[in-house]
């Protein structure tokens, strides 16, 4: 069996004004393959991440991802409308703060169907009953439907953000320190959703975040950023258990556990 | 290639950066074959290499040099100069592994973490459900504890969560690093057994046991890696 890469990075460098943000970062990523990114706060990582969602453009290098009919498409050269409907469909943002990818003041529902109307879904029925299958899928009680995000919790907020991005089957999603702000307990939680969700829904992911925990249980590839570059990658037992870089070396010991 | 494992010339060591690049040397030039369906004990002073052998197997630690051939199927993987992606492939298809921690993600039931690489390995949930609970059964970890995260549990339970883990996949070859450390008699003997009846099916087992009770009841064949590395 010959699978091809979901996406192709190659060469990607991004620099704001003297700082060298991220640098000479090449990989590939496989469906339901699960990439961590770690490194301490300042390393690059979710300037790196921004790059790969297109949602900030590298000053060199491509970043490639493979459209539905096979071919791969450099998301930094294609039309803005393109791009926008591939952000849409094909993948998707988790943020840290819930509050950036949530729209605050429409309900839980709202939110959740908002992608599938972007997506061209037009029957109101159909839409919020997508709604409640996903609300439910993210353990929140459907009951919650037409209340507002803002009077969610912020555990509660993370899962909507994750069942607004999943409601439009993306093959591809981004998450931004996903278990930053959240309790430990619901943290738990959330890590064990997300896992059953990339191995029954076969989702690639790339995930940021400075918990080497986290990114124990959820991801299988791992890449350490320092300073802008990436100083060591593998499969994430391999980083972890058996580190050959000095900084992850001094990473891995510094846990806390 | 007819054995189930060939490692040649296989090198190993860690460097410290943090203990002023302290260098380790753990295995230099092991040669090692395992043969389809025995069960090799790897024996050793402590420091020896045991686990790194084994991990090197798995794909846990990277060798500096060497090569380990490890049959998957028909096929034939190099753990050394595999991708992380054929590695993950090889151990889902060729490798269970008991190791000496039970790392998961918190607050899930027992149960769904002993199904879990059943479910990997394409298993449907019912049988996933229905073999995660013959291994609990058979490991004494009474019905009541199933459905409760095993933070709480014991130490012994705890390995034998572990060791449910690494057997429920059916995988055929299986790397035990001291899976009966923890275990009293009653426990020992039933690994002893699920030993035994992977065997029966034809697995292949290398593993570490300290315990002299176990390590006559499963072992066809030992070798000390200490005189290995001398020789």
């Amino acid at each position: 069996m010959i699978e091809l890469p979901l996406l192709r990075v190659t060469g990607l460098a991004k620099t704001f004004g003297r700082l060298r943000a991220c640098h000479g970062v090449n990989f590939e990523l496989f469906p339901g393959e699960v990439l961590g990114i770690v490194g301490e706060s300042g390393s690059g990582k979710t300037t790196l991440l921004r790059c790969l969602a297109a949602e900030l453009e590298p000053d060199e290098g491509s970043v490639e991802f493979r459209n539905v009919e096979g071919e791969l498409e450099d998301v930094h050269r294609m039309s803005e409308a393109r791009r926008r409907f591939l952000q849409r469909t094909q993948w998707g943002i988790v943020h840290q703060n819930p509050r950036d990818g949530l729209r605050m003041r429409v309900s839980a529902g709202g939110n959740v169907g908002e992608r599938l109307m972007a997506a061209g879904e037009r029957h109101y029925g159909r839409i919020r009953a997508e709604a409640v299958a996903w609300l439910d899928c993210v353990e929140l009680d459907p009951v919650r439907i037409d209340d507002l995000p803002l009077l969610f919790s912020g555990g509660m907020q993370q899962r909507l953000q994750i069942a607004r991005i999943l409601v439009s089957r993306p093959r591809l999603v981004f998450l931004d320190e996903p278990t930053g702000g959240l309790d430990v307990s619901v943290q738990a939680r959330l890590l064990d959703m997300l896992r059953r969700l990339a191995r029954d829904l076969d989702l690639a992911a790339v995930i940021v975040t400075h918990d080497l925990g986290v990114a124990r249980l959820l991801t299988d590839r791992l890449m350490v950023m320092r300073r802008g570059e990436v100083v060591e990658e593998g499969l994430t037992d391999q980083v972890l258990d058996d580190p050959h870089d000095a900084y992850t070396q001094l990473l891995v010991a510094s846990v806390i556990a | 290639m007819s054995a189930a494992i060939e490692i040649l010339g296989l090198e190993k060591s860690f460097i410290l950066h943090l203990r002023a690049g302290t260098r380790l040397g753990v295995l230099r030039g092991l040669n090692l074959t395992v043969e389809a369906g025995e069960c090799l004990v790897l024996r050793g002073a402590s420091g020896a290499g045991k686990s790194t052998v084994l991990r090197c197997i798995y794909g846990n630690y990277r060798p500096d040099a060497g090569r380990i051939f490890v049959r998957m199927g028909a096929g034939i993987v190099d753990v050394a100069a595999a991708k992380p992606r054929e590695i993950l492939a090889l151990r889902r298809m060729a490798l269970g592994y008991v190791s000496q921690f039970l790392r998961v993600v918190p607050r899930v039931p027992a149960i769904a973490l002993v199904m879990e690489p059943a479910l990997e390995r394409g298993a449907t949930e019912a049988e996933a459900r229905e073999r995660a609970a013959a291994l609990l059964f058979r490991l004494n970890i009474p019905p009541k504890l199933w459905d409760l995260p095993p933070a709480t549990f014991s130490g012994g339970e705890q390995q034998r969560i572990n060791i449910a883990r690494g057997l429920v996949g059916q995988q055929p070859i299986l790397l035990l690093d001291e899976p009966t450390a923890s275990l009293d008699a009653e426990n020992r003997a039933a690994v002893i057994e699920l030993l035994r009846e992977a065997r029966g099916r034809g697995a292949t087992v290398v593993g570490v046991f300290h315990d002299r009770e176990v390590r006559d009841a499963v072992a066809t064949r030992t070798i000390d890696l200490a005189a290995e590395k001398a020789a």
